[in-house]
């Protein structure tokens, strides 16, 4: 079973990056972008059979390392 | 006075911090990160500056799984003095030791270079041998400097004077180099055993090279 975790800045966090990222895009020509946002996506291949088990481990990695959730937000997808 | 200093893979200012210590007369120990427990007598443990991991997945998140950080943990809980230089506030945010974040430096540059700091508070261990609104010389070098702290928990920091330094020019102006909340430069938690600075007080003992106003700070912890 594939984990996949995407962490981001939560909302009202600045993210420069993903400034940066946008000012790039704007100065080269792409006026249409309104907003980026950079983050990280963590890959996690578990010996697991249970989606919702394996769900739960995932959402304790992120609450004990894979984020900081002081100021970052994170999403799980499990993939069979 | 005993002072201990944590290492970790990539921990790169722990012999600088040593030689700090050591001219001021105290005796250290360098605490390898594999370590269970903070040996006995230590008045002080240091979490040094460095790239610990690598600075991998987030500046001092890897750290906080090493089995010291348990130990410092009790340590801490049981009044044990901890102070955190650059690589070691991070550590300390992310243990939860203190309170906030550090992110990316909002111009996205690592900085390295003298900056100006304005003393805030100085009921504590750490700045008792400083004034308030006394301007100091700390050498500065990080890329993740940017304090980060919501509303209510910034408003908790000043209503228990645990905002120590703030970033300024040599006149005291407010100066903010990284996009820190405030400009805040350095915090304690509120029961003021814990301290954590992004500037680096250990490379500013010699006025021959640049400053030596770190030394009044870290004498603070001498004796207290």
């Amino acid at each position: 079973m594939k984990a996949i975790v995407n962490v981001f800045l939560k909302n009202g966090v600045l993210d420069s990056q993903g400034k940066a990222v946008h000012h790039a895009l704007s100065g080269h020509g792409f006026g249409s972008v309104k907003d980026v946002r950079v983050g990280k996506q963590i890959i996690i291949e578990m010996d697991e059979s249970d989606e919702t088990a394996a769900k739960e481990k995932v959402a304790h990695m992120c609450e004990e390392l894979l984020a900081n959730t002081v100021i970052e937000d994170y999403e799980i997808e499990i993939q069979a | 006075m005993k002072v201990g200093i944590i290492q970790f893979p990539g921990t790169n200012c722990e012999y600088d911090t040593q030689h700090a210590f050591a001219a001021l007369g105290c005796e250290t120990q360098i605490l390898w990160h594999k370590e269970e427990s903070i040996p006995d007598g230590m008045d002080l443990v240091v979490v040094a500056g460095g790239f610990s991991y690598g600075d991998y997945l987030r500046s001092g998140a890897i750290a906080k799984m090493s089995p010291i950080m348990k130990a410092l943990k009790i340590y801490a809980d049981n009044g044990g003095k901890v102070l955190g230089i650059c690589n070691g506030f991070q550590v300390l945010t992310e243990t939860g030791l203190l309170p906030g974040a550090l992110k990316r430096n909002e111009g996205l540059h690592f900085i390295s270079r003298h900056h100006h700091l304005k003393v805030i508070s100085n009921d504590n261990d750490f700045l008792r041998h400083c004034r308030v609104d006394q301007v100091v010389n700390i050498p500065i070098a990080h890329h993740d400097g940017n304090f980060y702290i919501d509303a209510r928990g910034l408003e908790e920091l000043y209503a228990h004077n645990q905002v120590l330094l703030k970033y300024t020019d040599a006149s005291g102006n407010i100066d903010n180099p990284n996009g820190s909340v405030d400009s805040i430069a350095g915090i304690c938690n509120k029961a003021k055993n814990v301290f954590g600075l992004m500037p680096h007080p250990e490379r500013a003992m010699e006025a021959l090279l640049g400053s030596d106003d770190g030394r009044a700070m870290l004498e603070g912890f001498i004796n207290a």
